[in-house]
This record gives C-alpha cells, structure tokens and sequence, in this order.
C-alpha cells in the first residue's frame, strides 16, 4: 500500500493540504530501544498532537536521534507501541509509514537533478507523471528553489541543498515530518534564517506535525509549540515551550534551557493566593512564582540571566549582593559572573550604569518576583 | 604533495621515476622491443621487423583474442554480478559472518591458480557435474579466481556509502528493489566499474588455472604467450603479449568513456 493518499489527477496545492491537513498524532506508548544490553531509551510515552511542532532537545548521546529513528522504522522497540494518527506503525517497515525525513547532511541524492530529488518519493510510489510534475513544482516553490530545479546537488550552497531536502520530504505530503538536526550543518547567520523559514512553511502547512530533533536550544525556542527535553535516554521535562522556559520543573531543564540561574533557598512561606513563596537565600528573603512547596522546604530558585538587573526600580523588589568576578562585553549584551554566596550567577545586560565595577567589588543585583519561579531541589532527575 | 621545497620535489620525482621506469617500463619495453626484433644477441635488438605480428595473425591469434575477451567479460560480469550481491546481503549480517565469509572469499586469491585449476579439473570430471573440456569450466576457473576482488571492491563501496541516502530514501516510499535500483546501484556504480576493470584485466592476464582447464579450440591469449615461448618462440609471444595488452588498454579505456558519460561526470 502506499502511505500517501493520492486524490488522482488534481493539482493538489498548499491549501488543500490545509484542508486535508487534520495531521497525525505521533504516540510513544512507553517506547524502549537496547543496543544489545545497553539501554538508550527508557520506556518513553510521549503524545505529539496533529500539526504540532515538538522539539526534541537534549544532550549529545541523550537518544533524541534514537527515539526518531524509531518512529522512521530505522530502529525497533526493544518494547512498547508506535502510532502514527490511527495505525500502529511499530511492525511496518519504513516505506509503509507515511513520513518524511530531513537528515543533518541532506543526503540529496548526488546522481539526480534537484527536481528528480524532489519527485523521488512519489515516483518511488507510482504516482501519475502529471500529479508528480505539479508537486515537485509546488514543494519547490515552497522553499524557493524553483529556479534551481535543473541543478545537481553538488552545484548548490548548503543552505539550497537543505531547502531541496526539506522540498524532498514535502513533496509526498508526509503526515509527520521528521528533522534530525536539519541546520546543524550550515553556519549561524543562515541558521537563523532557516529557522524563520520552517517556521514560515509551518504556517502555511499547519496541518504537519514535526519532530524536530535538535541541540540548539535557540532553534527550540523559536519553533516549537512544545520541547521535550531528553537526559541519559529519558525525557525528563516535556511541556509547552513558554512554560518550559518560565517555569522549569527541574534543575536539568532549567540549566539546558536557557542556562538559568539556580539559587539554592530554603522556602519561608509557601505560595498564597497569587502563586508567590518567600523563600530564604543566606540571610536574604526573596519572593518568587511558587508551585507547592512548603515552609521549610530546600529548594531552588531560577533566574534567567537576562532578568537580572544592576539598577533597582520599582518592579525589580528583590535584591541580593554578589561579588563580581568576570566581565564579558559582547557588543549589545556584556555578560557578568558573580559569586552569591558561594553560587555562580550569570547576568546578561543590555544597558550598564555609567560607571561599570571592577572584579572583585560588591555588586547588588535586582530582580522581579514574576521572573524567577522555585523548583525543588531534588528533582534534578 | 607533502614536500615543500623544490630540491626535495625533484628528488623525489627522480625516485618516482627510478622505480616505476624500472620495474613497470623496463619489462614491457623489453618486450615491445622483442616483438619487434629481428635478432637479439646484444644489449639491443639487430634489425626491427613487423614479421612476428604477420606470424602470430596468421596462426590462431585472433582466436585467442576472442576466447580471451569472452572469457574475460563474462567472467567479469559474472562475478561483478556475484560479488556484489554478496556484498550487498552480508551487510546485512552480524559483524562475525561478515568477517568469515568475506575471508572465505578471498581463499581462491590466496592458493595457487593452478591448484584452483587442478582442483576445478577434479571436483567436475564426474557426471553429473561433468565440465571438463568445456567452455564454461574456463569461465567458471576465472569467475573463481576473480570475484573476490569484484567482492571487495564492491564492500569498500558499500562501507564508505552512508546509510543516510538508503533510509531517507526508504521514508520516502521507495520499497527495496526500488532503492536498489535507483539509489544504492548508481551511488556505487564508481565501485562497480573499478571492479569491473579489475576483474577484467586480471581475467586477459589469467594463466595458472587456465592452463589446467582449457578445451581445444579454446586458447586464450595468456596459453597462446606460454605455448609460444615454451616452445622457444620468444618474438611471437613478445608480439602477442603487445596484443594481449593493446586488447586490454583498448578495452579498459572503452569501458572508462562510457561510464563517464552515462553517469555525466
Ligand atoms: N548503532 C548503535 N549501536 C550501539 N549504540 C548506539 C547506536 N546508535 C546509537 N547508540 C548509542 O545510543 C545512545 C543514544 O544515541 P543517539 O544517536 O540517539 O543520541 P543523540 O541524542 O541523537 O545524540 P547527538 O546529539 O550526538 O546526535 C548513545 O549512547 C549512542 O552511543
Ligand atoms: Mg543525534
């Protein structure tokens, strides 16, 4: 069977997929893979709803690589189900399953021209020679390659052959897309611009559910409607990808995303009814966004470095005092390290007072109550 | 080049040189040389005459020229064919497997061609595996002695060709023949046709094996050389080796320009 629905002789253009576009949702029902004996991924369950974009993002060696080979049928589940929408794929090999795949190096195929590249898939699958020229057309434009459809990969900049690649993967109107590392390849300045390109063709295909395996946390941050964030072959945080950033619920997280400050504190008072804690660091009160903890309770509280501020004002109501030990000027943000009582914290500033301090000094840092959120010590995973 | 300076580059062609004129040229050009020759008592040749090629084209010349190149082809063929089936369903065996069969492979390069010979002679003199005196037990001595090169040039094609293109192109829909054919085979074709070549000029120089097996009538030029110089017919067998290797260069060379265009390089 092909896993491509073909509706016949009809150009099928972006709105129709739209339109056809329900998605699929991506199910781990407690997936597990073992090389041998060794273990990379623990019984993971993890739901990509249709159309959703998941990041998955973590460590070198962390499985993110795995769990997506695992959902392209390129590895088999030591144990546990995979489903695709409503078929489970975990027995049909790679052909069968409906997805398209986009790989850190492109792997475009040397021997074919860019559209015969981009028409590979359907012509794989027997699809009608009129419908196929109308789709690789379409997928082309898509990613602004129509002009290059005559090239050989080789005759193409990386940033082109990444294009073509994901107009490859398109062009079948996969159900999932898969993106292992897609940019990692190419250099920063076109790393961005790819970014806000996938996140434009995600607009303009928002029935497509992506997997997107990354390291960059920047690329998480941009695309992603939710991050799942992988250690030692387990998630050990998934959630939507503004909640994740806000409010991280373990050291893990909120050190890999975003490189967050963590202050250890013992909780005074539990959160009241507007969700804040006072919590104690040294002998400094603060106040954060608290979860459950309870007076008495170690914990530890987050900051992101941006959040902090070496001017007070009226939001910024807490305060704590560290000696500062480097300073980084990086053009529009400088990057201070200062020791708080022993804990290194990172303060990244755009505007500086006039008059900067030396290493060595005693500095006062400010920060809001609404930008810092406590976590509990032990659920560093 | 990892010498920079232009004495060391120099002295470094003139040793480049040294060995490749003398263990390469030297022996050919002494041969060309005898297949010219009138009389040869001194360092050089008295008198150059075109008389021994006029000979060996009168004799059974063209026959081994013709029994050679069928030979050589279908041979290689056969076990480009062979070889890179193997090649192709041991990657998908355990590392140990591999390793066996792959030096299982290689035995017949390793043993004397005149015992592969001697050993084919007697493993098919029975019926109903009878196949001596014919043809095919020729080709099948070569198909033997040949493929493991087919083999291994093919699994170092394999080896260095990425996984990734094989498995995008499985997620695209392409079922295994198809990727195959479309995908695996033309990332390999370089591969192919080097062992090809390979297996086709070892097949034209063949001697050992052949000797043992050959059938009346069909003389391969490498018999032809050794029966011409055994019986004293040193000039003859020069001429026909210059043959020997002008069918293969011609040949070789062919084989390069057509690939070169079917795959646009
Ligand atoms: N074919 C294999 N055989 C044995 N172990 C493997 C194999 N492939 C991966 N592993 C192991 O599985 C673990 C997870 O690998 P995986 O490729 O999923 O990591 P990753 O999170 O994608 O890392 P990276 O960011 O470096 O790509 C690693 O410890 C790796 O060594
Ligand atoms: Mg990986």
């Amino acid at each position: 069977m092909s896993a491509v629905t073909f509706t016949g002789n009809s150009v099928m253009d972006i709105d129709a997929a739209k339109v056809r576009g329900a998605g699929s949702n991506v199910y781990f029902d407690k997936v597990s893979v073992a090389y041998g004996t060794h273990v990379v991924l623990h019984p993971l369950t993890l739901d990509i709803a249709p159309g959703e974009i998941l990041a998955m993002i973590g460590p070198s060696g962390s499985g993110k690589t795995t769990a997506l080979r695992a959902v392209a049928g390129f590895v088999r589940p030591a144990s546990g189900r995979i489903r695709i929408g409503a078929t489970d794929v975990t027995d049909l090999p790679p052909y069968e399953r409906g997805l398209g795949m986009v790989v850190q190096n492109y792997a475009l195929f040397p021997h074919m021209r860019v559209e015969d590249n981009v028409a590979f898939g359907l012509r794989a699958q027997g699809a009608d020679k009129p419908l196929i020229g109308e789709r690789v057309k379409d997928a082309l434009a898509t990613v602004g390659m129509a002009t290059f459809a005559r090239r050989y990969p080789r005759e193409l900049s990386g940033g082109q052959q990444q294009r073509v690649a994901i107009a490859r993967a398109l062009a079948v109107r996969p159900r999932v897309l898969l993106l292992d590392e897609p940019l990692s390849a190419l250099d920063a300045q076109i790393r961005r611009n790819m970014v806000e390109e996938i996140a434009r063709l995600h607009r303009s295909l928002p029935g497509l559910t992506i997997l997107y395996v990354t390291h960059d946390q920047t690329e998480a941050l941009t695309l992603a409607d939710k991050i799942a964030i992988m250690r030692d072959g387990r998630v050990c945080s998934h959630g939507p990808t503004t909640e994740l950033y806000r409010r991280p619920p373990n050291r893990f997280t909120a050190e890999f995303l975003g490189r967050a400050n963590l202050l250890p504190v013992t909780v005074v008072e539990g959160a009241g009814p507007k969700g804040f804690a006072t919590a104690r660091h040294g002998d400094v009160v603060l106040t954060g966004a608290g979860r459950d903890e309870r007076a008495g309770d170690k914990s530890l509280l987050c900051i992101r470095p941006q959040h902090l501020s070496l001017t007070a004002d009226s939001e910024h109501t807490n305060r704590i005092v560290g000696t500062l030990r480097e300073v980084h000027w990086q053009g529009e943000l400088t990057h201070l390290v200062l020791d708080v009582g022993g804990t290194p914290v990172r303060v990244s500033a755009t505007k500086l007072p006039t008059a900067l301090p030396e290493p060595g000094a005693r500095v006062p840092l400010f920060f809001a109550p609404t930008d810092t959120s406590l976590l509990p010590e032990d659920a560093g995973v | 080049m990892l010498v920079w300076s232009r004495p060391g580059r120099i002295v470094l062609w003139m040793l480049f040189a040294l060995i490749f004129g003398v263990l390469f040229l030297a022996p050919l050009a002494v041969i060309l040389l005898s297949s010219l020759a009138d009389q040869w008592n001194g360092v050089l040749p008295r008198g150059l005459t075109t008389a021994h090629y006029a000979d060996v084209a009168r004799g059974a010349a063209w026959n081994s020229v013709k029994a050679s190149l069928i030979t050589g082809f279908a041979a290689s063929a056969l076990a480009l064919v062979s070889g890179t089936w193997a090649a192709l369903s041991l990657r998908l065996q355990g590392p140990a497997l591999k390793r066996l069969l792959g030096l299982l492979f290689f035995i017949p390069s390793a043993v004397p061609s005149v015992s592969v010979g001697l050993g084919l002679l007697v493993a098919f003199s029975h019926p109903p595996l009878l196949l001596n005196g014919t043809i095919a037990i020729v080709m099948i001595s070569h198909f033997v002695l040949i493929s493991a090169f087919t083999f291994g040039n093919v699994s170092a094609g394999l080896a260095r060709l990425s996984p990734d293109f094989e498995q995008v192109a499985s997620s695209l829909g392409a079922r295994p023949a198809y990727r195959l054919w479309h995908v695996t085979l033309p990332l390999l074709a370089p591969y192919l046709v080097a062992a090809f070549g390979l297996s086709f000029a070892l097949s034209m120089g063949e001697l050992g094996a052949t000797v043992m097996v050959y059938p009346p009538g069909w003389v391969t030029l490498p018999v032809s050389i050794f029966s011409l110089t055994d019986r004293g017919d040193i000039f003859a067998g020069a001429a026909l080796t210059m043959i020997l290797v002008a069918a293969t260069l011609i040949l070789l060379l062919g084989l390069e320009r057509v690939t070169k265009r079917a795959t646009g390089a």
